[in-house]
């Protein structure tokens, strides 16, 4: 009796590497021009080639300007060009496929790769960046490292690596309507603890899991690594399947049929045992803000900040203990990010803001989290949903998740963001960062403030 | 690669909060360069400087307060979030050669190993007593042994476990990208029937 990890890494295990370490073959490295790179340099640097260019993708999403008609050197912060001048040059002598500023498939590499076909099931992906494990939704295994490691895999197309201790959570029952993934991963971290994943490999399971769409689980296991997860797996099932089939890269004709018997087999077998497991029944999760600057300091929109909350954190965001968050004034909100960045996000985002506009005062941002989502998403017309309430419409990229310097919010502003950090400074200096599904973001940009998603918008949708 | 580390002796500085993220040790605004140098200045730039753009010193930071701390402990979680690795490479450049701290952020340990880093992981009521009683005295580190002492706790010593691979990297300087070049035949063997098995990866 197998789980789907262990059926994934003996897949991919080459061998011993010694020392309770195996070798494991990496089907596809994704790197971006923050921490990729640099690794493309330092191999370069050594005289070392990269082995298979063919299996790797360099896409530019961290620090690209989300200005709209952004140049194609444009940077979102003063000096940020050269990261995206030196990775292209560098990519480019490597004879790595760059999904450039002006692609037509650019965007977050974790929402883009999928798109792409280039994250498959029962694919190893790797990437410098600590949301890879995003992937692990369709049943990919796919974890975060670092520049020295992608390194090793641009030389050998392997790394070197230790099996992860295994972790299943099954989430029954349903979740609630205007409950999304997001509240659930937020719910866990929160009842957990940001390190409450113990370095497991987590594979997700359950109704829950299984009513979930595609888009959801992507979000999910996105909030993994929040989690101290070494990552996150679901089984691809006909959903994940259909998700993936007919993606530009994807396998096709007889390729397909025969990737396709291989997919079938990707699940954990009945009565399998993991190291740790967790049961949540869905219907406990209602929808989460986060009031602190760990993921882990979340309760549920409408309850208070708990009177044992560390005074620190309370200082730097401003609050006090037993203080309620809802109708707390806000000056910004932020959709987009490899968490909440995808069309079923800006569609929930945009629920709330027909016929609405935002509140005097708040600055709101939405930035598509790929340039399919937001050719898709204007092909539906909700970019003049969101403009016309106020929003600003970005061109896709990380944008406003992360502060790499420049303009941004003011210090000690409350923004309210569909992004997966809270932590101290993470968008901007002094900048206090509360954690929310997209509809609730939205919602607080209308307000004003930390409020609630409109019960009629929510309900004529029937979410 | 990085300098062998066989032991250390330095001075301890205590930052005893939990999750003490990538984000704080090297702000992504610090990281100007595509380069793996010039990191130090900016290292918790955000707690270090009361002013981050003139680098006015806040004088309470544990680093500024002890510039010479190359022992530094810390709560649970350390070096969570962001992969990047430049967060190992600004602690590195400043002189920090032990990280002492309840729990790690995964990947944040596993790139300390690649540079010579030595994340320790220690229960929490010893973490605690380095931190009350150790500030800006000297531990010491022996990583062959794999055992620490602390010059203020008279008698205390402590063994730390690290998985041999690490253990090898940080005694050695190991490069692994050399080492596994070295298995090159047996890779191209397993591609051979991993193509064979399933050639749209390939394709």
């Amino acid at each position: 009796m197998t789980t789907l990890l262990d059926k994934l890494w003996d897949l991919h295990r080459i061998g011993d590497a010694g020392d309770g370490y195996d070798l494991i073959a990496v089907d596809r490295l994704l790197l971006h021009e923050r921490t990729g790179g640099i690794a493309l340099k330092s191999l370069q640097e050594q005289g070392l080639p990269v082995i298979d260019p063919s299996r790797c993708f360099t896409f530019m999403d961290h620090i690209v300007s989300f200005r709209p008609g952004r140049g194609r050197d444009e940077a979102r912060s003063p000096g940020g060009e050269v990261f995206i001048l030196e990775t292209r040059r560098l990519a480019s002598d490597a004879g790595i496929t760059i999904i450039d500023t002006d692609h037509p498939d650019q965007g977050i590499v974790h929402v883009a790769a999928p798109e792409l076909g280039i994250a498959l099931p029962g694919f190893t992906v790797m990437c410098p960046d600590s949301h890879t494990c995003s992937l692990g939704a369709l049943g990919a295994l796919a974890w975060g490292i670092g520049s020295s490691e992608a390194e090793h895999i641009l030389a050998t197309g392997t790394l070197r690596a230790k099996k992860p201790r295994q972790m299943r959570i099954r989430v029954s029952g349903e979740l609630g309507a205007g409950v999304t993934a997001k509240d659930l991963a937020l719910f866990l971290i929160a009842r957990h603890g940001a390190k409450g994943a113990n370095r497991c490999a987590i594979e997700f399971c359950g109704s829950a899991i299984e009513a979930m769409p595609v888009e959801g689980r992507l979000t999910l296991c996105n909030m993994a690594v929040e989690f101290a997860a070494f990552t996150a797996l679901i089984a691809p099932d006909e959903k994940a399947h259909d998700f993936v089939r007919a993606r530009r890269l994807a396998p096709a004709g007889s390729q397909l049929a025969l990737a396709e018997a291989h997919w079938q087999t990707l699940a954990s077998d009945p009565g399998s045992v993991f190291d740790e497991e967790i049961f949540l029944d869905a219907g406990e999760v209602t929808a989460q803000v986060s009031w602190g600057t760990s993921p882990e300091e979340t309760i549920a929109l409408g309850a208070a900040i708990p009177l044992s909350a560390n005074i620190r954190v309370l200082n730097y965001m401003g609050l006090s203990a037993g203080q309620r968050l809802e109708g707390l004034a806000i000056e910004g909100a932020f959709i987009g990010s490899c968490t909440n960045g995808r069309l079923s996000d800006l569609e929930l985002a945009a629920r709330q803001l027909r016929g609405r506009n935002v509140a005097p005062g708040v600055r709101a941002v939405c930035v598509p989290g790929s340039r399919r989502v937001k050719q898709e998403a204007e092909a539906r017309g909700l970019d003049l949903v969101f403009r016309e309430a106020g929003f600003e419409w970005g061109e896709p990229g990380c944008a406003m998740c992360f502060y790499a310097g420049g303009k941004t919010f003011a210090p000690g502003a409350r923004v309210v963001s569909s992004t997966n950090r809270n932590f101290e400074g993470r968008q901007g200096p002094g900048v206090r960062t509360h954690l929310s599904n997209p509809a609730v973001v939205a919602a607080s940009a209308v307000a004003g403030c930390i409020a609630h998603p409109a019960r009629t918008a929510l309900q004529e949708e029937g979410v | 690669m990085p300098a062998p580390l066989e032991s250390h002796a330095g001075i301890a500085g205590a930052l005893l909060i939990d999750n003490v993220d990538t984000d704080q040790i090297i702000p992504s605004r610090e990281m100007r360069a595509v380069s793996r140098s010039g990191l130090a200045d900016g290292l918790f730039a955000g707690w270090r400087y009361a002013d981050a753009e003139s680098r006015v010193l806040r004088p309470d930071f544990i680093l500024n307060r002890q510039p010479l701390t190359s022992v530094l402990v810390s709560g649970h979680n350390f070096g969570c979030g962001s992969s990047r690795e430049h967060a190992v490479w600004a602690l590195a450049e400043f002189g920090i050669r032990i990280i002492i701290a309840k729990s790690f952020g995964e990947i944040f340990h596993g790139n300390c190993m690649r540079n010579g880093l030595l994340p320790v992981t220690l229960p929490a009521g010893d973490v605690d007593a380095i931190a009350a009683n150790c500030e800006g005295e000297v531990i010491q580190v022996n990583v062959r042994t794999q055992t620490l002492q602390a010059g203020c706790l008279p008698g205390w010593s402590r063994a730390f476990q690290i998985d041999a691979f690490s253990k090898r990297m940080i005694l050695e300087g190991l490069d692994p990208v050399r080492l596994t070049l070295r298995d090159a035949g047996l890779i191209a063997r397993f591609q051979a029937g991993d193509r064979a098995r399933r050639p749209w990866v390939y394709s």
